[in-house]
């Protein structure tokens, strides 16, 4: 018979009408394209199978469900997949299931309208290939009872089983989830008749599902979405153990079973399972006070009474909750209980970061609670060391229980490391040992120090792109020392794609896997590592890296450039006689060495914050979300404290470095002038141009950066330059951190450094567009606007989009003279030193967007090496993330030819 | 319908004489059509013949249309694939719906152009069982049309639909009338680049098998058009068979589009989901610079002889050029190897969208 399913499949309501007043919104509205971002956002958080429901009176249900099944079908990331057609209209189903190619589910049909009805309509849904949710409904009604539910549903399977011959596999049943705690009477035994039901259809009905939609259950407590969350929760723990393994439910928004008030829980059991006579008048005397927001609740009442529980417990408890206030206290009680000091870190504190592991793995902890909980951990090991240290040097060594040695390191040239931070603390809280060599490592420190410790991972993590090439330095060099040790790769500007193409190749003794974000980083770790699964694993990774690799050439060679000539031909061509580019109020620098960083805080853009944490949407909106709003009003509430202590005692200091200077274009380069003259020319700066090759009728302009600018005998014009740092004074604060055993903080410094960098990089800006430069003296953009970047003029940054080419930043640094100055460095890489630092150029044309570069062909590269005073090679190596071609292969192929 | 009796075939019957050949060793399905045809190098005149001679279409190119020009010709092809090892011919219908008939104006014409190109193969078939009593089959062939249900052609307009399953189903409904009527054996949908449409194609089979009282078995091939490894309407090799398993075919497979070597991943792919028979007619390798296939029948042989030793088949053919001399080198290749063995797959709620989707149990 059918084993108990562990797994639960969660239907979300986010694209029904019914159950998301949003999405009625946007489909009553008509707009398709919002509707489709709701769809994808569901699909990129996971769910796996979309409910599209259209039903909704003033709607033409059946063109809009025709409409956007059909938008959706365009959409590959979301078309993946499967969908479920819901309506209660069988015409809005029939026409939906004439859009899917796919096997979609049918929700649903029911025997209302007697067998015959029923017969036919299951013979279509077969026809169409679905699979269908069979409501519990017959000619009399809706099953109600225990026993109404089940005579229904084995009538029903044995129609569709014996009659019309449907998959029984196929067949999903949803025996009604009704409202209980009404105070009528007849409602009290509705819960325990649906668990009921579903236990005795999964044991007699061979292979049929059991689906329901649960927000039904606690219709008589709306408004009081703790309480119903709770009893939902409650509710699916006991129906899924007796093999409910689908429901239409809010799952984000629900309380782990365990961590209800125990209060709470006992009444919602009461409820549910129709413990007491007295249950709903206990509920509903009690429900008031668990009303309101649950975060605001739990931080003005303080429930303490966990304190009470046992040790093992608190530790457990602490852990989840990220609470450092007890966590000495407890460890000190556990350590008195147990026989080794060892084995507090092997016993309670180990479970209760397995446990905290799980509920990440299963979308129940976000980051940011993550990265809490190991705080608490590192704390609670800190405090055990000098016993662990005691008890060594009396009886020996001590083995350290580690799952895996992993090193990880920022490459040689970059010195971001936020990204890395998070990986490694994820990994440390599911027990591996992690050596972390910081930044700026080369690849012999690496392979030297991955010897010595005979670490069973190595992890690269870099952000800007030249890292990608010492990525491909090191694992080619890992080949040469002979290492066979698995290689992840993980950072903003990595890609799958440059993984399996480029890294990938050169490091055939052991296997590169790409890491997508920290998520990630233990299943592929623990994958790695194991026994069994370490075969099929890097198996299915080489063939699909070997897929990409082959679809990735084709795509290479499907790509047609323009001819760099005809790109120039094409170029933005501004009307330079009918505009009179602004003079600035000075030229030369202007240094700022102590910017007040209280003037900034109102400028952060909150978006990237966020998802530095991997916490995805939109400042503000995310703090309502339904799945991370929790999680991201706290971090958010920290990061204000943490905000506040930065700037009231100045923890960093924010220097800026900007210049103005007469300026023309010079083909595809921006002449720089000592004097308004022109006479003396003090710099280049060197521009590349898009080379896409467009469609017909597409006369877009090939523009570049030097475009912007007035080209030489037309009229006087002028460019700035800029670096500003919010950085001076940021490692020393991540360092007192980190020894503080204060992983959060310590990342939560650097993210916040990061975006006060950014912000005064928003901030100087406009004080050269009202001031300095001020051709926009009467600008008075908000603080929003400011984040939209809706004013005159742009400041696109070298080794971006729009000029792909770090070492631009080396002119930018002489002409501002920029070490001296405000103290940010270059590295090898030309990444910024400290890391929370912004440069730019700025430019004033009010016709001036970003744009991006592309790739570019080989004639672009040696017309650029030329006005660089470069080698080609040396062009090719800078130039490698946008070139259209394989420099290697083409080498090859005109040696071949010679 | 006076001049056209109908010829069923005992769907129960082919289906058991079917099923016990397959038990016992790899079928053999024919090679292109269109390859063959190019080599009578025919003329816009040979095309319309003399019921045609005034149309008000150009019909060179229309290969379809000689069933009724050059019905000598289209029989004489078959009979060279029956000769040289086909256990059976696919009928000469690729484009035979009133929808891709319209470029030419021949809507009316699609259920005629069915019935007769069945009836040829079967004539044909007839000829080969007389010279040497093997069992042959007609596998009356219904191809994609020229438009898609789940992709739009208007690039600004994601939303629109070039056609829709209804008009599919018609069309489709109409060429299974004709394909049954003039006896064929097999009912096989193939080179489908959009699930969609081919699932409109098994719906109106089924209803057409229920308006006639009978049922044939049933052959599915896709193409997956690139080596991106999934058809053209987006979707992989178990997603496509998890859309059409409700079919219960008689066989599961890919043609078209790629050479046996490209192809090869994706049948393993179908071979480990699918518990049917597995199908496999690849192109003669991939086209040249000059857009023609030029892989010998013993490089062809050789691959598809390892799908069948790989135990990934139990049927194997040709598509886009390969000729006779490729199947028989093929037929020489797979005698005596093994069929592949259906494996038992877990009952299991399996659901795709692009992609395919198992439940747990």
């Amino acid at each position: 018979m059918t084993t108990p399913v562990a797994s639960f499949i969660n239907i979300g309501e986010r694209t029904n009408v019914t159950g998301s007043a949003k999405f009625r919104k946007l489909i009553t509205n008509g707009d398709y394209s919002a509707a489709l971002d709701v769809a994808r956002e569901q699909v990129e958080s996971g769910a796996q199978i979309l409910d599209v429901n259209m039903d909704e009176g003033l709607l033409d249900s059946e063109h809009a469900m025709v409409t956007f099944l059909n938008l959706m079908a365009a959409e590959p990331d979301i078309a993946r997949v499967p969908v479920m057609v819901d309506s209660s209209k069988w015409e809005v189903i029939e026409a939906g299931l004439k859009c899917v190619q796919g096997k979609p589910i049918v929700n649903s049909i029911s025997m209302k309208e007697g067998e015959e009805k029923f017969i036919e309509q299951a013979r279509k849904v077969r026809r169409y290939g679905a699979a269908v949710v069979v409501m519990a409904f017959d000619e009399v009604g809706q099953a109600d009872t225990f026993q109404r539910k089940i005579e229904i549903c084995e009538r029903a399977y044995r129609i569709l089983v014996d009659q019309v011959g449907f998959p029984p596999e196929d067949i999903i049943f949803d025996p009604n989830v009704f409202a209980v705690a009404t105070g009528i009477e007849e409602h009290n035994n509705y819960g325990v008749d649906f668990i009921e039901a579903t236990k005795w259809i999964r044991q007699n009905l061979p292979h049929a599902h059991v689906s329901g939609g649960v927000s039904n259950l606690s219709f008589a407590f709306r408004g009081n979405e703790p309480v119903r969350a709770a009893m939902h929760s409650v509710f699916l723990f006991h129906a899924i153990k007796v093999g409910m393994d689908m429901g239409i439910v809010n799952a984000g928004a629900l309380p782990v079973y365990d961590e209800i008030d125990p209060e709470l829980r006992e009444l919602c059991e009461d409820v549910i399972l129709n413990r007491r006579a007295d249950s709903t008048e206990r509920m509903v005397d009690a429900a008031a006070r668990f009303k309101g927001d649950g975060v605001a609740q739990q931080d003005n009442k303080k429930d303490m009474s966990w304190r009470e529980k046992a040790v093992g417990e608190r530790l457990t408890h602490s852990l989840v909750h990220g609470i450092t206030e007890f966590i000495e206290q407890d460890t000190e009680e556990a350590r008195q209980q147990a026989v080794r000091p060892l084995h507090v870190i092997e016993g309670p504190l180990m479970a209760g970061m397995n446990h905290v592991g799980d509920l990440f793995g299963a979308g129940k902890m976000f980051l940011p609670q993550v990265v809490k909980s190991a705080r608490v951990m590192k704390q609670a090991v800190a405090y055990l060391q000098p016993y662990l240290e005691q008890e060594k040097r009396e009886m020996g060594l001590v083995d350290k229980p580690a799952a895996g040695k992993i090193l990880m390191a920022t490459v040689k040239g970059d010195v971001h490391d936020i990204g890395k931070n998070i990986v490694g603390v994820v990994l440390q809280c599911n027990n591996y040992e992690v050596i972390d060599l910081g930044v700026m490592v080369s690849a012999q420190r690496i392979l030297d120090e991955a010897r010595k410790h005979d670490v069973d991972i190595i992890g690269l993590s870099g952000l800007i792109t030249p890292s990608l090439d010492e990525m491909v330095h090191v694992a080619a060099e890992m080949e040469r020392e002979g290492f066979s040790v698995p290689l992840m790769i993980g950072g903003a500007t990595t890609s799958r794609v440059h993984t399996a193409v480029k890294i990938h190749p050169n490091y055939s003794r052991g296997q590169t896997v790409y890491v997508l974000d920290a998520s990630r980083a233990v299943g592929v770790a623990s994958a790695l590592l194991s026994e069994e699964q370490r075969g099929p694993y890097i198996a299915d990774i080489k063939t699909e890296y070997a897929k990409i690799a082959e679809a990735h050439l084709r795509g290479e060679q499907a790509k047609l450039r323009m001819p760099l000539a005809d790109a120039r031909a094409n170029r933005l061509k501004l009307d330079w006689e009918g505009y009179e580019p602004p003079k600035p109020s000075f030229t030369g620098t202007r240094v700022y060495e102590d910017f007040d960083l209280a003037d900034l805080v109102s400028v952060i853009d909150w978006t990237p914050f966020f998802q530095t944490w991997e916490l995805k949407g939109r400042y503000p909106a995310i703090l309502d979300d339904e799945k991370y709003g929790e999680a991201a009003r706290n971090l958010f509430k920290d990061a204000q404290v943490m905000l506040q202590r930065m700037v009231g005692e100045k923890w960093l200091t924010a220097k800026a470095v900007v210049g103005l200077w007469p300026a023309n274009t010079i083909g595809d380069d921006i002449a720089l002038y000592g004097d308004e003259a022109r006479t003396e020319e003090i710099g280049r700066l060197h521009t590349l141009r898009q080379q896409i090759s467009r469609r017909e009728g597409r006369e877009r302009a090939h523009i570049a950066l030097a475009d912007y600018v007035a080209p030489a005998g037309t009229r006087p014009d002028w460019i700035g330059c800029f670096v500003v740092t919010t950085g001076i004074g940021e490692e020393v604060l991540a360092k007192r951190f980190e020894d503080a055993k204060d992983d959060y903080s310590s990342i939560l410094a650097k993210a916040l450094a990061d975006r006060l960098a950014e912000a005064f990089a928003e901030r100087m800006h406009q004080i050269v567009r009202k001031e300095l430069w001020g051709y926009a003296a009467d600008e008075s953009a908000s603080a929003e606007e400011l984040i939209l970047e809706q004013y005159r003029g742009i400041r696109p940054a070298p080794g971006y989009p729009a000029q792909p080419d770090h070492t631009e930043k080396d002119t930018l640094f002489r002409l501002l003279d920029v070490e001296r100055s405000i103290g940010v460095t270059l590295t090898e890489s030309r990444a910024m030193w400290p890391g929370s630092s912004v440069s730019g150029l700025y430019l004033a044309h009010p016709d001036s967007a970003y744009f991006g570069v592309g790739k570019v062909e080989r004639d672009q590269v040696e017309d650029y090496a030329r006005r660089k005073g470069w080698t080609v090679e040396e062009a090719e190596r800078w130039l490698a993330p946008v070139l259209n071609y394989d420099p290697a292969i083409l080498r090859s192929m005109s040696q071949a030819a010679e | 319908m006076t001049q056209f009796p109908h010829l069923h075939a005992d769907g129960a019957e082919v289906l058991a004489a079917l099923t016990k050949a397959a038990a016992a060793r790899i079928l053999i399905l024919d090679g292109a059509m269109g390859t063959m045809i190019q080599r009578y190098k025919f003329s816009e005149a040979d095309f319309r013949g003399e019921r045609f001679a005034h149309w008000n279409h150009d019909l060179k190119g229309n290969n379809d249309l000689l069933i009724l020009t050059r019905p000598d010709v289209v029989e004489a092809i078959h009979l060279e694939y029956f000769e040289a090892g086909s256990d059976m011919v696919e009928t000469n219908t690729f484009s035979s719906t009133s929808i891709a008939q319209a470029d030419y104006g021949m809507e009316a014409l699609a259920y005629e152009l069915n019935y007769e190109g069945a009836r040829l193969a079967k004539n044909a078939a007839k000829r080969a069982e007389a010279k040497d009593g093997r069992r042959r089959f007609v596998a009356g062939a219904f191809g994609p049309t020229n438009r898609t249900a789940s992709i739009s052609p208007d690039v600004n307009n994601p939303g629109y639909r070039a056609t829709t399953f209804d008009q599919l189903r018609e069309a489709y409904a109409d060429e299974a009338r004709g394909l049954i009527d003039g006896g064929s054996d097999i009912m096989l949908v193939e080179t489908i680049f959009d699930t969609l449409n081919a699932k409109a194609a098994l719906m109106a089979i089924e209803e057409v098998f229920e308006e006639k009282g009978l049922r044939l078995p049933l052959m599915i091939s896709g193409t997956i058009t690139d080596l991106s490894g999934r058809t053209l309407s987006g979707q992989t090799p178990e997603a496509f068979w998890y859309s059409l398993r409700h079919a219960s075919p008689f066989s599961i497979g890919l043609n078209c589009a790629l050479g046996a070597k490209e192809m090869r991943g994706h049948i393993q792919s179908l071979a480990k989901v699918a518990d049917t028979l597995v199908c496999a007619y690849p192109n003669a390798g991939l086209p040249n610079e000059f857009g023609l296939y030029d892989e010998s029948p013993e490089a062809m042989a050789a691959m598809v002889g390892e799908f069948a030793t790989a135990g990934l088949v139990n049927i194997v053919g040709g598509c886009c050029g390969s000729t006779p001399d490729h199947i028989a080198a093929i037929a020489k290749a797979v005698k005596g190897v093994k069929p592949r063995a259906i494996p038992a797959i877990e009952t299991k709620l399996r659901l795709s969208g692009l992609e395919a989707f198992e439940f747990a149990a």
